[in-house]
């Protein structure tokens, strides 16, 4: 009994209605009265969103059989996607999904490791950190279209004028130009994962080593990177899953081709872009499913980069 | 040499400091860039026409944005209808079980579907509504808004109502009020201001959202307000019109992305407004 008590409310509740309301709940219909719905409604709508999420793999599982009992692996490997030959291969975007975000993210890294040490370590109070934290949240709130459309207008000119520069094909848009924005996307994300996970690191132990006479740099390097270096490894994990997934920036500036990206300067497609482009346009049974098939595999690559990261953030901070 | 070793480290720290401040500083000037150049753009093609009329054909200029914004509007409206009791529901729900086998399964998939890509979210959206219904429509692109919002609301829900003290609750029905009425009358208007920041900022995640649009709400370059009829909004039409080659159009495109953005922006302080003023403290 009083465990029950103890679980607070809701137990108060239980142990009520068991002692009292037994009489009246045998005369009364349970689902009609006010009580019972109610907490008929909480449960039904958590348990929808187990459901929706269900139903979204589902529906992406049905969808794509059609090109799952065709291709079956040969889907992943094969680098020909050709429409109107009904050829389907998502080994381009597959690649060209790798290439863009892996490198988003070695460019975002210094930026966004920066932007944590600095709003973490040198300048938690003041006018410019809080400035700097408002822009970096800002920068998170624009939406992606809007990169898309900027990366288009003004960076695509920009990187062409390198890619003269350097005496490679200057189309401008491709893999470089949707990297670059990328990054820029993703810093804000990473910025504020590792801002978080450097308050973590325990005060006694950054203390103990400036006692020992330690410089600012020495602290950080050797007591406060060793300690949040899983955390931060997370949050870059994080950061990629967002990568992975963007769409409208990358669609705008990746240049939409269906080959094998042979240089960082050429143009490509992602898995997603290519659906963006291609999805109204298709038109057999067996594109249409090989698009979804894309989303199928978008999907899990980033639900199971999700939860790789979500769960190491979550040891560190029982941990601490 | 013991001091040139001091020194050394000293200048060490230093250089390090410079190199972080250097790169943190350099992370915003995008947003500068960005903010520079939509603004430049943009406060040349707004004026009140632009807020009021239709978009003109190629060739003509002048024309607006009305559509869109009439748009956009309806989507948030039929998106705001379907997640916010789903989502606030499902919040409570975890804010009272805050431990037990159906949370934890609820927690991890409220996880998940954050993190599902926008374009996916549109593919479903399509297979369920588009598909049945044989036409773009508001109404999808709303779901799909929607789908989107509800790991926002149900997350945000969660954390502000776990806030509310036990006690507070204690009291009430203690008081002998029903389970059901503690919840509406004491639980959630204590915890409202969370629960409306929570609100806002989902609604400014997917305000600015295009790719679950794109084969859902699809664009229309007319007006309309029947929900069964696919509807423009404001980043569909920044899409659409910076990919034309026309420079008309990318004028519309730039004065929309400003408007799309400045009402996004204005949505985030809001909410950060918000969360300082009116915190859940107790």
């Amino acid at each position: 009994m009083e465990t029950e008590i103890n679980t607070g409310a809701t137990g108060v509740i239980d142990f009520l209605e068991s002692a009292n309301l037994k009489t009246k709940r045998e005369t009364f219909d349970p689902f009609t009265t006010p009580e019972s719905i109610f907490r008929a409604i909480l449960y039904g709508s958590a348990l929808c969103m187990v459901v929706l999420l269900f139903s979204v793999f589902l529906t992406l599982l049905i969808w794509s059989l059609p090109s799952i009992k065709e291709f079956g692996l040969r889907f992943l490997v094969s680098k020909t996607w050709d429409p109107v030959a009904g050829e389907f291969g998502a080994l381009p975007f597959l690649i060209g999904t790798l290439i863009t975000s892996f490198l988003a993210l070695v460019i975002s890294i210094p930026f966004s490791l920066s932007l944590s040490i600095y709003l973490g370590e040198y300048a938690a109070e003041g006018v410019v950190p809080s400035f700097l934290r408002s822009a970096v949240e800002l920068l998170a709130g624009v939406p992606s279209v809007i990169y898309g459309f900027w990366g288009l207008f003004i960076l695509v000119p920009v990187v062409r004028a390198v890619e003269v520069k350097l005496g490679v094909t200057p189309y401008g848009v491709g893999i470089a130009t949707s990297s670059l924005i990328l990054a820029v996307m993703i810093i804000p994300y990473s910025a504020s994962l590792g801002r978080e996970v450097l308050q973590l690191v325990p005060a006694e132990l950054k203390e103990a080593a400036y006692s020992l006479g330690a410089t600012r740099f020495e602290v950080i390097r050797r007591v406060i990177l060793p300690y949040v270096v899983s955390g931060v490894t997370a949050g870059n994990i994080l950061a990629l899953g967002r990568a992975v997934g963007e769409t409208m920036a990358v669609t705008m500036v990746i240049g939409n081709s269906n080959v094998i990206p042979q240089s960082i300067f050429a143009p490509a497609n992602t898995m997603a872009s290519v659906i963006a482009n291609e999805f109204t346009e298709a038109t057999s049974t067996l594109y249409v499913s090989s698009l979804v098939e894309i989303g199928l595999l978008l999907f899990m690559v980033t639900m199971i980069i999700n939860i790789l990261g979500k769960q190491i953030i979550k040891k560190m901070s029982v941990q601490v | 040499m013991q001091r040139d070793k001091f020194l050394f480290r000293l200048l060490k720290d230093r250089l390090f400091k410079t190199a972080v401040s250097i790169f943190s500083f350099c992370s915003i000037l995008p947003l500068v860039f960005i903010l520079f150049y939509i603004t430049k753009n943009g406060i040349a093609v707004i004026n009140w026409q632009f807020l009021t009329q239709l978009p003109k054909p190629v060739g003509e200029s002048g024309g607006g944005i009305s559509n869109a914004i009439v748009g956009t509007l309806m989507l948030l409206v039929v998106a705001c209808t379907l997640a916010v009791p789903l989502g606030i529901s499902a919040g409570i729900y975890l804010a009272e079980h805050k431990t037990g086998k159906l949370s934890y399964l609820v927690r991890l998939c409220v996880e998940i579907l954050h993190g599902i890509p926008s374009i996916v979210i549109g593919i479903i959206a399509y297979v369920w509504i588009v598909k049945p219904l044989r036409t773009f429509s508001a109404f999808s692109g709303g779901i799909a808004l929607a789908i989107m919002m509800l790991p926002v609301i149900v997350r945000t829900a969660e954390e502000t109502l776990k806030l509310i003290p036990e006690t507070l609750k204690e009291a009430s029905l203690a008081l002998g009020v029903p389970y059901y009425k503690t919840i509406l009358k004491v639980v959630v208007p204590a915890g409202l201001s969370g629960l409306v920041t929570g609100i806002i900022l989902s609604i400014a995640r997917v305000a600015g959202e295009t790719a679950p649009l794109l084969f859902t709400a699809f664009g229309n370059p007319f007006m309309n307000l029947n929900l069964f009829k696919p509807v423009n909004s404001l980043p569909l039409l920044v899409f659409n019109y910076a990919a034309s080659p026309y420079p008309e159009w990318h004028g519309l495109a730039w004065g929309a992305s400003l408007v799309l953005v400045v009402f996004v922006l204005l949505l985030n302080f809001f909410a950060k407004f918000m969360t300082k003023k009116w915190k859940v403290r107790f």
